[in-house]
């Protein structure tokens, strides 16, 4: 799922400062789970950007809105009608979301109220955690299904580096060695084995 | 609108099972706490939005004090630990938004703790008396402003 972080109030407001009519759009899917960009965070946004042109002397009018996808043609066309109403967008989606709306919408300025961060889980509540890099060459099926390019501070494809201390990454004490969770994993499941392949270089995933 | 005159709007969230039974007996003992202060009684501090704080604030109250219960103590285990929670996030969107974080506070109080009630509404009160009105919806020296512009705003939604 991708995880998004609202950008800060000021940030936003000046982005959308110079518009008379402004929607805020929000989306349904990832960013609802991740708190970021849902029905509710659209209100709370809205709320805080009308509280605060007034208190820059502004008169803003800020609508709101949610639709279930923002990254899909047949979801954005139920916003088509919204959007035509509003001077500019003010998009809660993800990268891609913002981009779709902006691409449909050419006449209409479209901005990111989001700070889309990285592909994740959630790990407890409220706390979501990387776990893909979107590298594009996908080499879970050797490791036990434990990322070495997104969860090994080195990306190391034939570690382990022999710097971690007891089971922790040398680089941050607060997390766990990868090559330490792929030894175990693939003990567990009785592939072992497999930790000896010799696994090229995959390009484009060291960045 | 000098700080003499000014009497600050404080919406009161309290919890049905300690809070506003404490705002009941402080009627009973006949306990005084300014007229501004409108309480609004809910299940459960837990329940409380983050969205109805921003309302209050954008419909120009001068300060939201929620009133739960004490920790440890909730009716429902933990809503006055998510209560505070919230508070506390919404306090940094509110200094973000340029409003004193000041104005929103969360206090604890037991059903018997109508003194210690009344002592807290008046601590806020005067708190928010010493930063002045919201000036959200008036003009900026304080005068006007009953937030008209933004009803009409409202109802056009």
């Amino acid at each position: 799922m991708i995880v998004a972080q609202r950008k800060k109030i000021p940030e936003i407001f000046d982005t959308v400062k110079e518009h008379k009519n402004v929607l805020v759009l929000g989306c349904g899917t990832c960013v609802t789970v991740c708190l970021a960009g849902g029905e509710r965070e659209v209100s709370i946004i809205s709320s805080a950007l009308r509280i605060a042109s007034r208190k820059a002397g502004k008169k803003i009018k800020v609508n709101e809105f949610t639709i279930e996808r923002q990254c899909d043609n047949v979801f954005i066309e139920s916003a088509a009608e919204e959007i035509k109403k509003n001077d500019a967008v003010l998009s809660l989606g993800c990268g891609a979301g913002v981009q779709a709306i902006a691409e449909r919408f050419p006449d209409t300025p479209v901005y990111a109220g989001l700070d889309t961060a990285f592909l994740g889980i959630l790990e407890s509540r409220g706390v979501w955690v990387e776990k893909c890099m979107q590298c594009g060459t996908c080499v879970l099926s050797d490791f036990g299904g434990i990322c070495p390019i997104t969860r090994c501070a080195k990306k190391m494809l034939n570690g382990p580096c022999g710097g971690s201390r007891e089971d922790r990454c040398e680089i941050r004490s607060d997390q766990p060695c990868a090559w330490q969770l792929i030894y175990k994993r693939l003990k567990d499941i009785g592939q072992l084995d497999k930790i000896l392949k010799n696994i090229r270089l995959k390009i484009g995933a060291q960045a | 609108m000098n700080e003499t005159t000014f009497e600050p709007k404080i919406i009161t969230f309290c919890c049905h099972f300690c809070a506003y039974a404490a705002a009941d007996l402080a009627g009973s003992m006949r306990l005084q706490y300014p007229s501004g202060v409108r309480i609004i009684r809910t299940p459960c501090t837990g329940r409380l939005e983050i969205e109805f704080y921003m309302r209050a604030f954008e419909n120009g109250a001068d300060g939201v004090l929620v009133a739960g219960c004490l920790e440890g103590g909730c009716h429902f285990i933990d809503g006055n630990l998510f209560a505070k929670k919230r508070v506390n996030s919404i306090r940094t969107i509110l200094e973000e938004i340029g409003i004193e974080k000041e104005r929103l506070r969360m206090v604890n109080v037991s059903a018997a703790g109508a003194i210690s009630l009344v002592d807290k509404i008046n601590e806020m009160v005067n708190a928010v008396k010493e930063l002045g009105p919201n000036l959200m919806g008036k003009n900026n020296d304080g005068s006007g402003g009953e937030y008209k512009e933004f009803e009409t705003l409202n109802s056009q939604q």
